[in-house]
């Protein structure tokens, strides 16, 4: 029940798209299945293999280098690799774009020198995408997936090994499946965020699922085939979601709380391959576009002076958001955890909107919202002949609902995985001392969930810095966030005047980027 | 008694917040920064309130359609003649009746019930490289489709709406079959994959990657506000034929407005001699009433006959035009 309840903004937004399907617009539904859809597919379907591919491998590695080996950097890396989180994707793109385009620094360099710029790699075409996106995302997957690798403990490992197995085969033998469900996690974040992006793409003009639903919409005219594509969207993000648990179906990941392994020390050439993966990861996805970003803010731009208060709002909607969704996730596990399947497949509805485009969610639940302020408008009318006005859009209110419906899965799938680690005995352990409900929740639960709270606060604080359509859409007059000022910026193609405010939301993200990496460690290393 | 009351207390909390003085409420798909000053200089000037939030031109109506008759709105600003023809269609907008709006702008640029009025002219055109490209080989919008043209062409992509208009209008005046067969001409001629922005195809044909491009003007005057020296030119089409392809940012007044003679008030202000010169200077653009004289810079591009076929035929040819280009491999 309680699970049905969290998810009925989610299913309420779901709505708007499913009814879409009751009005089919057959002329242009064939027309889209004849000129649009095919090659649409194929594009969503490789950029979303691809990014899901290079995000696992670099954060999964990467993860796994810092959290268990010592090699020269690491105790920089830890952090330091979390940062391309803080960087908006559409951002990172369009400062691949200036840089390595044709017309761009680098390639006019080239041509200065040698002549010819003939053999560097188209960057606007599929790969370009795929690895700007796959450097924009990964840090999901390695965030969980640290934070697998630092709570599971050594036990596991010095088993394997006496059982013969090379350290190598141990990674790949017991570690890695060991943290399948932060990595799936983590990877399921990636493939939904990928599936709704429509900044990233736009600016590589790559079309997908997402890119097909705003020219339906906005080109063709039709809000009905459009949400009907985004229908589509939700079959494979579904399909995706149950492909997933039945991999793992039957397997529990509960950890005996065995203190951390300690770390490896690399030897030779391995420890400077790790430096060098590293470094390179970082380079590319933080601190070349950064520098990047820095110079064109410094190239002429004048200062705003409105971005004290532009600030402030930044930061007090991101870290509201973050603490009730994170409260919300939390629920939504526990609700899961004691109930049926039904529950379960109520956490799985809840979590949808994360792979819906922005801008169609934000649509969807705007008309709701103003469904309901109708029905209160009448009440009004009958109390107070009170002339029709909007109460609940323009509130703050209105505004984290839909970051809610929005951002739940982030939330939940780090909660979701951190519960996975309390084993039922202590559930039960604790009940025969008498601790059971809500005290059970508050006094066992939430003190061994600590570090995946956190890194539900976190991703959903960073991830509401740079959220823009929704924002843009239910916020009220003067709430301008950092996000809306990259916006009004790059809609006119300003790329230069976007570097500050750009640069404004990596500011504000790395704080509690870096207090969660350093948090999880500690929690970690004090076990 | 103490719960009626209760039950009541929104109702004056949200008397205790309106205005006393008049406000309009502005929803913008123009960007801010291009409406902040002169938005705030009425403000100053008149005294009336004036508040606004920005987004997509979609979203934005897709809003104004759920809040109905709930809806704050006074004024809808936005881009495109196409978005403008749209919103009039969705029944969003109400006639201004007003007799010094249809005096300020110019038939061809407002809507005939007066629904909506353009008050910013924006010229897309062709831009070319003055050190590879002889201007005399220059014709019209079709011409860019001829084989001379083959690997140096650059477009920005299909999806913006600034060409899906200029498509449409092409669509006016030539029909579907010969339109579909000059974008097909303009594809095979591409030198490299369609751009997402004007700055950037502006950027590669500086840069050589290719030598002609389409773009509105007001890019190409921001380039060379920052280098005045850039090899860089603009050129005017067809005027031996119908004549350049101007597209507006314009206004309306939302149908369910609580405050519209304010928001006409704004409107006319906005049509008017002083407001227009900022309006359009602001970005470069080419003022709507023709009373008025563009920015030095502007004016130094020289003048050009422009179409004059009612804007509003864009939005009406727009879905034609986006599936016509689909069908052509126009991105």
């Amino acid at each position: 029940m309680a699970a049905w309840l969290i998810a009925l903004p989610t299913l309420a937004a779901l709505a708007v798209v499913v009814t879409a399907l009751l009005h089919p617009d057959t002329e242009i539904i064939s027309h889209l299945a004849k000129y649009v859809l095919p090659r649409v597919a194929v594009n969503t379907v490789l950029l979303v293999a691809g990014v899901a591919l290079f995000s696992a491998v670099i954060g999964a590695g990467l993860g796994w280098l810092t959290a268990m080996c010592n090699f020269p950097g690491r105790s920089f890396f830890a952090w330091a690799l979390l940062l391309p989180m803080a960087l908006p994707g559409y951002v990172m793109a369009f400062v691949a774009i200036g840089v390595l385009e044709y017309a761009g620094p680098l390639q006019t360099l080239a041509r200065d020198w040698i002549g010819s710029s003939a053999w560097f790699p188209q960057v606007r075409s599929r790969g370009g995408v795929i690895v700007i996106m796959s450097l924009a995302l990964y840090p999901y997957v390695y965030l969980l997936a640290r934070n697998a690798f630092l709570t599971q403990g050594k036990r596991a490992l010095e088993v394997g090994q006496t059982l013969g197995l090379s350290r190598r085969q141990s990674f790949f033998r017991v570690a890695l499946p060991m943290a399948r469900p932060w990595i799936a996690g983590g990877l399921m974040l990636v493939v939904m965020e990928t599936l709704a992006d429509f900044g990233t793409v736009s600016v590589f003009n790559y079309d997908t699922f997402t890119t097909a639903i705003y020219t339906s919409w906005f080109g063709l005219h039709s809000v009905t085939s459009a949400l009907q594509l985004a229908f589509f969207l939700l079959l494979l993000v579904f399909a995706a979601v149950i492909l997933e648990r039945r991999l793992r179906r039957g397997a529990a990941y509960t950890s005996n709380l065995a203190p951390p392994a300690a770390r490896v020390d690399l030897a030779g050439w391995t420890k400077w391959a790790a430096f060098t993966a590293a470094t390179v990861v970082f380079a590319a996805g933080f601190a070349l576009p950064c520098l990047q970003l820095v110079i064109w803010t410094l190239q002429g731009v004048q200062p705003d002076f409105r971005f004290a208060g532009i600030a402030l709002r930044t930061v007090l909607l991101a870290a509201s958001a973050a603490m009730s969704i994170t409260a919300v996730a939390l629920m939504l596990v526990y609700a899961i955890r004691n109930a049926g399947r039904l529950a379960r497949l109520a956490g799985r509805v809840a979590t949808l909107g994360y792979a819906l485009p922005g801008t169609v969610l934000a649509v969807g639940i705007y008309s709701k919202l103003t469904w309901l302020n109708g029905l209160v408008n009448d009440l009004f009318a009958l109390l107070a002949s009170a002339p029709p006005r909007l109460y609940l859009q323009g509130t703050i209110a209105a505004m984290l609902l839909a970051y809610l419906v929005r951002f739940l899965a982030v939330a939940f799938q780090s909660v979701d995985a951190a519960m996975q680690r309390i084993t039922p005995n202590m559930d039960e352990s604790a009940r025969l001392l008498g601790v059971a409900g809500w005290r059970l929740l508050g006094r066992v639960h939430v003190p061994l969930l600590r570090g995946g709270l956190l890194t539900a606060l976190i991703l959903v604080f960073v991830d509401v810095l740079k959220e823009m359509p929704i924002t843009l859409m239910t916020r009220p007059f003067g709430w301008d966030t950092f996000a809306v000022r990259v916006y009004e910026m790059t809609s006119e193609g300003m790329w230069q005047e976007a570097a500050l405010p750009a640069l404004a939301i990596v500011l504000v993200g790395i704080l509690p980027v870096v207090l969660v990496v350093k948090a999880s460690a500690y929690a970690a290393a004090t076990r | 008694m103490p719960i009626r009351l209760l039950l009541l207390l929104p109702v004056w909390l949200a008397a205790a917040c309106a205005p006393s003085a008049e406000q309009v409420v502005v929803y913008s798909s123009r960007a801010e920064q291009l409406i902040q000053p002169l938005l705030e200089r009425y403000a100053a000037e008149s005294g009336v309130r004036i508040s606004w939030i920005t987004d997509k031109e979609g979203p934005l109506m897709q809003r104004l359609i759920a809040e109905g008759d709930q809806t704050p709105a006074d004024l809808l600003l936005t881009v495109d003649a196409g978005n403008l023809w749209l919103a009039a269609e969705e029944g969003l907008l109400q006639p201004a009746g007003s007799t010094l709006l249809e005096k300020n702008i110019p038939a061809h640029l407002r809507d005939a019930d007066g629904r909506w009025f353009g008050l910013s002219v924006r010229a897309r055109t062709v831009a070319y490289s003055t050190e590879r490209v002889d201007p005399q080989q220059l014709g019209s919008y079709a011409g860019l489709a001829e084989p001379k043209w083959r690997g140096r062409l650059c477009l920005r992509t299909a999806k913006k709406v600034y060409n899906q208009s200029l498509v449409a209008m092409m669509i006016a005046e030539h029909g579907e079959p010969k339109t579909e067969q000059i974008v097909r001409g303009w594809v095979a001629n591409l030198a490299a994959p369609v751009f997402s922005s004007d700055t950037r195809l502006l950027e590669a044909i500086v840069a050589g990657q290719c030598d002609v491009g389409i773009v509105n003007t007001y890019y190409y005057g921001r380039l060379q506000k920052q280098n005045p020296q850039i090899p860089l030119a603009l050129y005017w089409p067809d005027q031996d034929g119908s004549g350049v392809h101007v597209n507006v940012s314009g206004a309306g007044v939302v149908r369910h407005s609580d405050n519209p003679q304010a928001a006409v008030a704004l409107l006319e202000w906005l049509s008017s001699a002083e407001a227009q010169k900022e309006f359009a200077a602001i970005n470069l653009e080419y003022p709507a009433n023709s009373a008025v004289s563009p920015d030095p810079l502007v004016a130094q591009w020289g003048s050009f006959r422009q179409n004059v076929i009612n804007v509003s035929r864009a939005g009406e040819l727009q879905a034609a035009s986006v599936r016509l280009m689909e069908r052509a491999g126009y991105r």
